[in-house]
C-alpha cells in the first residue's frame, strides 16, 4: 500500500505540480516518461512520490518520448491505468505513436504542457504542439490554470476509460504561464479523488491468459477504412460522455467545466475565441471595455479541442442575437493557412442563422506576451468591422509582431 | 505440451502449436521456424511483441491472427519498448493484486527483424536493455529489409547485393561490413546474449530456454535465411543455414554476463565461405574476377572472427 500523502484544503501549486498530484491520486499503474521543458517537473514530482512510497505503480524512465508513448501503449494493452507528460519536441517525436495509441483504442492520459516547436528552438509556450496533435484521434482537453491542470486529468481518466469511449486523452496546459505559475488549488481528498476516477477496468488485456488477444493488427483497403470510421465515431460520440463526467465533477466539487466555456456572450456584439491561459487576459480585457466604453464583448473558450465542439460553438453564436464579429486567436504558426480556430469556428458559424464576420489573429508565438491592452485593441478593431459590416483589415493578422504589419487575405468590400 | 527436453525432431514436431501454420510468410521462410521454436520451448504464458516487418505483416492480418497467445505490434522500431511496457504493467498489477491469475507464469518476448534491431529500433532496444526489464529480445536476422523488398540494413554483409546497395558495373554490392550486434548487446551488461540458428534446433531451443529462464534483459540474434531476398530455392532453407554455420559465417555462441563466451557449435569440417556464398543469388556477382577480392575479404573476416571468438572463450573476458 502506498503511503498517505497529506494535503491541505488549499494548496499553492503550479500547473505541473497540480497535474502530478492528480496522477498520484488516480493511482496510475504505469508512468513511462521522458523529461522536456516545461513539462519536466511533472515527471520529477512523480518521481519523488515514487521515491517516497506515495505510489504503488511502476515508473519507467525511458530513453525518448517516442519510447515513452511506446511503453505506455504496451502497458495499457496489458490492462492498467497509464499516463505520461511531454511538451513540444518531445510531443513531435511521439507523433507516430499517438496515432498508434488511438488506433488501438487505449485510454492513456497524456499531459501536454504546450510549447513552441523548433526551429528556431524556443522553450516558451505556444500551441504548436497542441495543434500538431489535433488529427491524431485523441480527445484533447485544455486547462486554463493550475486548478484545472489538477481537475481535468482526473476527468480525463474517467472519460477515456469509459466503456463507450476507450480513447486516449490529452490534457493541455500552457507552458510557464500555467505550468510554472503557482496559484491556490483546491485538491480533493485522496480517496474522494480516486473514487471519482474509479477502478481501471481492463479490456482485451494481454495479461488475461485465458483469452489471448492480438493488438495492433494489419489492415489494408479491405478493413482500414471501417476501422478508422469507427474510431472517428467513438471520438464524436465521446461528447455526451465528456459532458456527463464534467457534470459529475461539478456535483462533487462545485467546479463547473464545459466543452466550450462562454463568458458574457448573452448580449455580446463581438467575441474573441481563445484558448489556454490567455482566456483570463481576454476576460479581463472584455470586462474593462464593457466598463470603459460600453463595448459588449464576449469570450468563447473551447475547452475541448477534439472532438471539436461545433455543436456548442454554433449554440454560442445562435444564442447571442447581437453578435456581429468574431475574432479567432490562434497561438500557433499557421504554416500557409488560416489558424486552426479560424477554420473550425468558421465552419461552425457557417451553419448559424447570423453568420457573423470572422477574422483571425496569430499571436503569442514562442511565448510573446499577450497583454490586456493588445486584447482591447483587437476587440475594438472587431467593433470597427461590425460597424462597417465587413472586415476592414486583412482577414488574417499578426498581433504583437515587431517590424512592418503583416496580414493576409483581403476581404470582399461592398 | 511444450518441450522442456526434446529428444528428436519428431517429438518436436508434435508439440502444441501456439503459432498457427496459417500465415502469409513465404514458403521456406526461416522466421516461422524460429518463432515456432521459441513458442514451443516453454510451457509458460507468453506476452509477445513484434516490430513491423515480414513476421508481423504475415501473421496478424485482420480479421485473422496466427498468435494463440498475447501479442502486440505497435511500429517498426518499438517492440522492445512495447513488451517492456507490458512487463512494467505486470509488475505493477502483481503488486496491487489486480491480475486475474497472479500465479500464472509468464514470459515477455520481443521479435524484431534486423532492420528494426540493428537500425531503426536500435535506440529502443538499447534503452530497454539498460533498464533491466525481464524480457528476451529475439532478432530474426535475414540481413535485409525483406518486408519492403530487400533493401540494405546494417546487418547486410559486405558484398551482398540489395535494392539500395546494388551490384552493378561500378559496384560489388554493399561496401560496409555487418554490425556486430551480439557484442554490442553483451556490452549492455545483459546476463545472456547468444547467436543461434534454426538448423541447430537443439542448441537453439536450449538457448531460448536459457534466455527465458534468466532474469533480466536477454538478447538473441538468430540467423533467418530468406528465400526471397537471398535467392535460393524454398526447400533449401535449412541447407543454406547449414552452409552458414559450417562456413562460420554465422558462428553459434553465447555470452553469459558479458564475458563468459561459449561456442555452442564447432563444425567438424569448416567449409569455405565460397560454398555458402555460391548457394545464394545475392552473392552471384562476387564470383566475377573483378569481385573476387571481396570473397577473400569475407573469408579473412570470418577467420579473424572465429579466432577472436575462440580467444574470448578461453580468456573469459
Ligand atoms: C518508421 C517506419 N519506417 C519505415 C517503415 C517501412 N518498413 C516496414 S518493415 C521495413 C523493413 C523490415 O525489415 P526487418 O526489420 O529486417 O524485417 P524483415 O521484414 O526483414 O523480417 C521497413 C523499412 C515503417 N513501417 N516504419
Ligand atoms: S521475404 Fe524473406 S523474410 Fe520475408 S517472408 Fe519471404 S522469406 Fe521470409
Ligand atoms: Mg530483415
Amino acid at each position: 500500500m502506498a503511503e498517505k500523502f497529506e494535503l491541505n484544503e488549499v494548496e499553492v501549486w503550479d500547473g505541473n505540480y497540480a497535474t502530478s498530484q492528480a496522477l498520484r491520486q488516480a493511482q496510475v499503474d504505469v508512468v513511462a516518461a521522458y523529461p522536456i521543458t516545461p513539462s519536466t517537473p511533472i515527471v520529477e514530482n512523480y518521481g519523488s512520490y515514487v521515491a517516497n512510497g506515495f505510489v504503488d505503480g511502476e515508473f519507467v524512465m525511458v530513453e525518448s518520448e517516442h519510447a515513452a508513448m511506446s511503453g505506455c501503449i504496451g502497458a495499457a494493452a496489458a490492462g492498467g491505468r497509464v499516463a505520461t507528460a511531454t511538451s513540444s519536441q518531445g510531443f513531435a517525436l511521439m507523433v507516430e505513436t499517438l496515432y498508434q495509441a488511438s488506433g488501438m483504442r487505449l485510454p492513456i492520459v497524456l499531459t501536454v504542457v504546450n510549447r513552441a516547436l523548433a526551429s528556431p528552438l524556443n522553450v516558451r509556450g505556444d500551441h504548436s504542439d497542441m495543434y500538431l496533435g489535433r488529427d491524431s484521434g485523441w480527445i484533447q482537453l485544455d486547462a486554463f490554470n493550475s486548478q484545472e491542470a489538477y481537475d481535468l486529468p482526473l476527468c480525463a481518466f474517467k472519460i477515456g476509460e469509459d466503456m463507450s469511449v476507450r480513447l486516449p486523452v490529452m490534457v493541455h496546459q500552457d507552458g510557464f504561464t500555467t505550468s510554472h505559475k503557482a496559484q491556490n488549488v483546491y485538491p480533493l481528498d485522496n480517496d474522494v479523488a480516486y473514487n471519482f476516477v474509479g477502478d481501471y477496468v481492463p479490456v482485451d488485456e494481454m495479461l488475461d491468459f485465458t483469452r489471448p488477444v492480438t493488438h495492433g493488427a494489419q489492415t489494408e483497403e479491405d478493413w482500414h477504412y471501417e476501422h478508422k470510421a469507427k474510431q472517428h465515431k467513438a471520438l464524436m460520440d465521446s461528447r455526451p460522455v465528456i459532458d456527463r463526467v464534467l457534470a459529475e465533477f461539478k456535483e462533487l466539487t462545485g467546479r463547473e467545466y464545459k466543452r466550450v466555456e462562454t463568458y458574457m456572450m448573452e448580449d455580446a456584439q463581438i467575441a474573441l475565441v481563445i484558448l489556454g491561459s490567455s482566456v483570463e487576459t481576454a476576460i479581463l480585457a472584455a470586462k474593462q471595455l464593457r466598463e470603459e466604453e460600453g463595448l459588449k464583448v464576449g469570450i468563447i473558450a473551447p475547452r475541448c479541442i477534439r472532438p471539436f465542439p461545433y455543436d456548442l460553438i454554433r449554440d454560442a453564436i445562435d444564442n447571442s442575437s447581437n453578435l456581429k464579429a468574431i475574432c479567432c486567436m490562434d497561438k500557433s504558426a499557421p504554416g500557409g493557412a488560416m489558424g486552426m480556430l479560424f477554420n473550425e469556428v468558421s465552419s461552425a458559424a457557417y451553419t448559424t442563422n447570423t453568420r457573423p464576420l470572422i477574422s483571425n489573429y496569430i499571436y503569442g508565438l514562442g511565448g510573446r506576451d499577450f497583454a490586456i491592452d493588445e486584447a482591447k485593441r483587437i476587440m475594438k478593431e472587431q467593433k470597427a468591422h461590425a460597424d462597417a459590416g465587413h472586415i476592414t483589415t486583412n482577414i488574417q493578422q499578426f498581433s504583437g509582431l515587431r517590424g512592418p504589419k503583416l496580414g493576409f487575405y483581403e476581404t470582399r468590400r461592398s | 505440451m511444450a518441450i522442456t527436453s526434446v529428444k528428436n525432431l519428431k517429438e518436436f514436431s508434435t508439440n502444441n502449436d501456439r503459432f498457427e501454420g496459417a500465415h502469409l510468410l513465404c514458403p521456406g521462410c526461416a522466421h516461422s521456424m524460429i518463432v515456432r521454436e521459441l513458442m514451443n520451448c516453454t510451457d509458460d504464458n507468453l506476452v509477445i511483441s513484434s516490430n513491423t516487418g515480414c513476421l508481423e505483416v504475415s501473421t496478424a492480418v485482420y480479421p485473422y491472427t496466427s498468435w494463440d497467445t498475447s501479442w502486440i505490434h505497435i511500429g517498426f522500431e518499438n517492440a522492445a519498448t512495447a513488451v517492456t511496457g507490458a512487463e512494467a504493467m505486470y509488475k505493477a498489477r502483481k503488486r496491487k493484486g489486480t491480475l486475474k491469475d497472479p500465479d500464472a507464469p509468464v514470459k515477455f518476448v520481443a521479435f524484431g527483424g534486423d532492420g528494426s534491431t540493428y537500425d531503426i529500433g536500435f535506440q529502443w532496444l538499447s534503452g530497454a536493455m539498460e533498464r533491466g526489464h525481464d524480457f528476451t529480445y529475439i532478432c530474426l536476422d535475414n540481413e535485409n529489409y525483406a518486408n519492403t523488398g530487400g533493401q540494405r540494413s546494417s546487418a547486410t554483409p559486405i558484398g551482398a547485393t540489395t535494392s539500395t546497395a546494388q551490384a552493378g558495373t561500378h559496384s560489388y554490392g554493399k561496401k560496409e561490413k555487418k554490425k556486430d550486434i551480439v557484442s554490442i548487446m553483451a556490452a549492455h551488461g545483459s546476463p545472456y546474449v547468444a547467436q543461434l540458428a534454426p538448423n541447430k534446433w537443439k542448441s537453439m531451443a536450449k538457448g531460448f530456454q536459457k534466455a527465458l529462464e534468466t532474469e533480466g534483459p536477454c538478447f538473441i540474434n538468430t540467423v533467418s535465411a530468406c528465400t526471397t531476398e537471398w535467392k535460393f530455392d524454398p526447400k533449401d532453407t535449412i541447407h543454406v543455414t547449414d552452409l552458414a554455420t559450417d562456413s562460420l559465417m554465422f558462428p553459434i555462441y553465447e555470452i553469459i554476463e558479458g564475458h563468459e563466451l561459449n561456442i555452442l557449435y564447432r563444425p567438424k569440417n569448416i567449409i569455405s565461405v565460397e560454398d555458402y556464398l555460391g548457394a545464394q543469388g545475392r552473392y552471384k556477382h562476387l564470383f566475377k574476377p573483378q569481385n573476387r577480392h571481396v570473397i577473400e575479404q569475407i573469408q579473412k573476416d570470418i577467420d579473424d572472427n572465429w579466432a577472436r571468438l575462440q580467444r574470448r572463450e578461453e580468456a573469459r573476458i
